[in-house]
């Protein structure tokens, strides 16, 4: 239980070290360092209550530390230009992100823990010496490029699919549940799920494949083998479990890392999301929400590389986090 | 390799041997292959484009050379305001290969330094450098960048330095744990028994052989680099004024030409980045299957 403590400091540790950065890089900028926070056209009444709230008339010291405090709390600012709360933004955009990145993650996924436990059985074959420099080419095409050419296709050629946003313009819905499970958004992310899911399914199916092949060469395979076991047996009951240890590890660091990436895939389908949120604000110099939206992205980031760690350690004993063993 | 891997004193023609050998492989041999076409284009660019890659082109009767369909005149035909785009690709080479290339060297010269040190020293120098790694592994890689070049100036070189920033760790923690085991290795002992000074055993005895994996390294960043520059391009955030395969896609998409179905414009940017980035990874497999032969069977 040790070694979880000290993960969990070192996570608290990057996550303090990000926000630091966060702090000088916002007023290393040009300009006075009220730029962070405070736009030219504010009214002088909210300009009074920012600079009171972010301790923007003390020294830096002192603002470093209620900075700290502010971000503990989730108090990122206002707007610029939404006139609005930057964590009222970012929990409005939030739902939108984790699910197109939750939804492309498990279909690549699903697709790539399958194919490359099918691969590793085919190996070999013209099947192998076709799909996986498929699967590398794949995985090196941009995400932005593959989702242009979807969109062009499918979207404006074909018409299947819309050429944007996460809803039809002036649908209204009773709740946030019910406009994510209506027909309507699904349909709008179809394109820029499957977009994501294209370029993400390379890495699970590459390690399930290997995994295979690693774990097929192992005493208790041969052992099952001698038992009379089945060869779909072995394969589902004894390879397969084993081999699925390290891509459910990656699982979760792809979820930390797809929230980021999604970026432009994200502004390719013009998906209201976290990405597109943070691409707007530092285009416009909307300087809170985008140090807003770094700082969510940065905690998603980090908490899944934790939540991996230990996931690893929980299925695979072996794997310890104590004294090195 | 195997050679270099044994041999006390690598001398530089076995240092060349082990850094050309991947290329025996049929795939990295591809993607050697791939790589030397996009130099050659790069370097000759301005002989193969056909016009000037960001000049309006008018017709004689002063109309504008606006989607013109590929042709004998037009290649790969014109953009919605009489650009070229054949010549916009072939000049988009250039600043795409200056990018992959530098930050991959930026790259691999901090991860093989860093881990170099911090494998070999170890103590304290270690803990701090990789607790550094750990910092920069938990920074948003994309988002990183975007920051960087939306505030630092939309400069080729902001992008590159952010790039470096946040890739080294990789590199740096694979080469530490391959310096763990190759100082404890006899010929280091040797070295150190003859009174060799640190940093000779250190740079003439371990470095060597620890290099192809700084060039396995170096190969996976040429693509990313490459990815992340069109990346930064597409989003706006590259430099307005060089043409390059990224802002060819921002181009585009900002003209709505996914939307008139024009696939000659924006289809061939993304080919060559998916060529140069895939060669990188045909180059990097064949530095795995030379280092690590047993995942070849």
């Amino acid at each position: 239980m040790l070694s979880s403590a000290t993960r969990l400091a070192q996570m608290l540790f990057v996550l303090w070290i990000v926000a630091t950065i966060l702090f000088f890089l916002f007023r290393l900028m040009p300009g006075d360092p009220t730029v962070a926070y405070i736009d030219t056209n504010f009214t002088e009444e909210q300009v009074q209550q920012l600079k009171k709230s972010f301790g923007l008339d003390r020294p830096l010291r002192e603002q470093y530390v209620i900075y700290l405090g502010n971000l503990v709390r989730g108090e990122f600012g206002d707007s610029f230009h939404h006139r609005q709360p930057v964590l009222k933004l970012l929990l409005g955009v939030l739902p939108n992100t984790i699910i197109l990145t939750l939804t492309s993650l498990i279909v690549a996924y699903v697709f790539g823990t399958l194919v490359g436990a099918w691969l590793a059985w085919k190996r070999g074959s013209i099947a192998e010496g076709i799909a996986i420099p498929t699967v590398l080419t794949l995985r090196a095409a941009p995400e932005f490029w593959l989702g242009m050419v979807l969109l062009a296709i499918f979207g404006f050629k074909l018409g299947w699919f819309p050429s944007g946003g996460a809803n039809s313009a002036g649908a209204n819905f009773p709740s946030e549940w019910s406009r994510i499970f209506s027909r309507d958004f699904i349909w709008h992310l179809t394109l820029p799920a499957l977009t994501l899911a294209l370029y993400l399914q390379g890495l699970p199916l590459l390690l399930m494949r290997s995994n295979m092949l690693d774990v097929m060469s192992e005493d208790f395979i041969t052992m099952a083998r001698m038992k009379g076991l089945s060869n779909r047996a072995i394969v589902l009951r004894h390879a397969a479990r084993n081999a699925l240890l390290p891509v459910a590890t990656a699982f979760a660091l792809g979820f930390g890392a797809s929230i980021g990436g999604n970026v432009v895939v994200e502004t390719v389908f013009s998906w209201p999301g976290l990405g597109k949120l943070l691409v707007n604000a530092v285009a416009s110099s909307d300087y809170p929400v985008a140090q807003g939206a770094f700082f969510i992205i940065t905690v998603v980031l980090v908490t899944m590389n934790f939540c991996a760690d230990m996931l690893y350690s929980f299925l695979d004993p072996r794997v310890s986090h104590g004294r090195r063993g | 390799m195997a050679v270099a891997a044994e041999s006390p004193r690598p001398r530089s023609r076995s240092l060349v041997r082990s850094a050309l050998a991947p290329l025996r492989d049929p795939f990295a041999a591809t993607g050697a292959l791939i790589y030397v076409t996009f130099a050659l284009v790069a370097i000759f660019a301005d002989v193969l484009a056909t016009h000037d890659p960001l000049e309006i082109l008018f017709k004689p009767d002063g109309s504008l050379v606006a989607s013109v369909a590929p042709g004998r005149e037009h290649l790969l035909g014109t953009t919605n305001l009489g650009r070229d785009i054949f010549s916009q690709l072939v000049i988009g080479t250039r600043s795409a290969l200056i990018v992959g290339l530098m930050a991959a060297v930026v790259v691999a010269v901090i991860g093989t330094v860093v881990g170099l040190v911090s494998g070999f020293f170890g103590g304290w120098a270690d803990a701090v450098l990789m607790r550094v790694a750990d910092v920069a592994l938990g920074i948003p890689f994309l988002p990183f960048v975007i920051l960087m070049a939306g505030f630092l100036g939309p400069k080729t070189s902001n992008i590159i330095l952010a790039i470096a920033l946040l890739l080294w760790p990789n590199t740096a923690r694979v080469i530490r744990s391959q310096v763990l085991t190759v100082r404890e290795r006899a010929f280091v002992e040797a070295a150190r028994v003859t009174g060799a000074s640190t940093w000779r055993i250190l740079f003439v005895h371990v470095a060597p052989n620890i290099l192809p994996l700084s060039f396995l390294y170096g190969s996976i960043a040429v693509g990313w680099a490459i990815l992340t520059e069109a990346s930064i391009a597409f989003l706006g955030f590259g430099p307005s004024d060089k043409v390059s395969w990224g802002y060819m896609l921002q181009d585009a998409y900002a003209s709505q030409a996914l939307s008139r179905g024009d696939y000659n414009w924006f289809v061939p940017p993304g080919i060559c980045i998916v060529l140069v980035v895939v060669a990188g990874f045909f180059i990097s497999r064949g530095y795995e299957e030379v280092l690590f032969p047993k995942l070849k069977d």
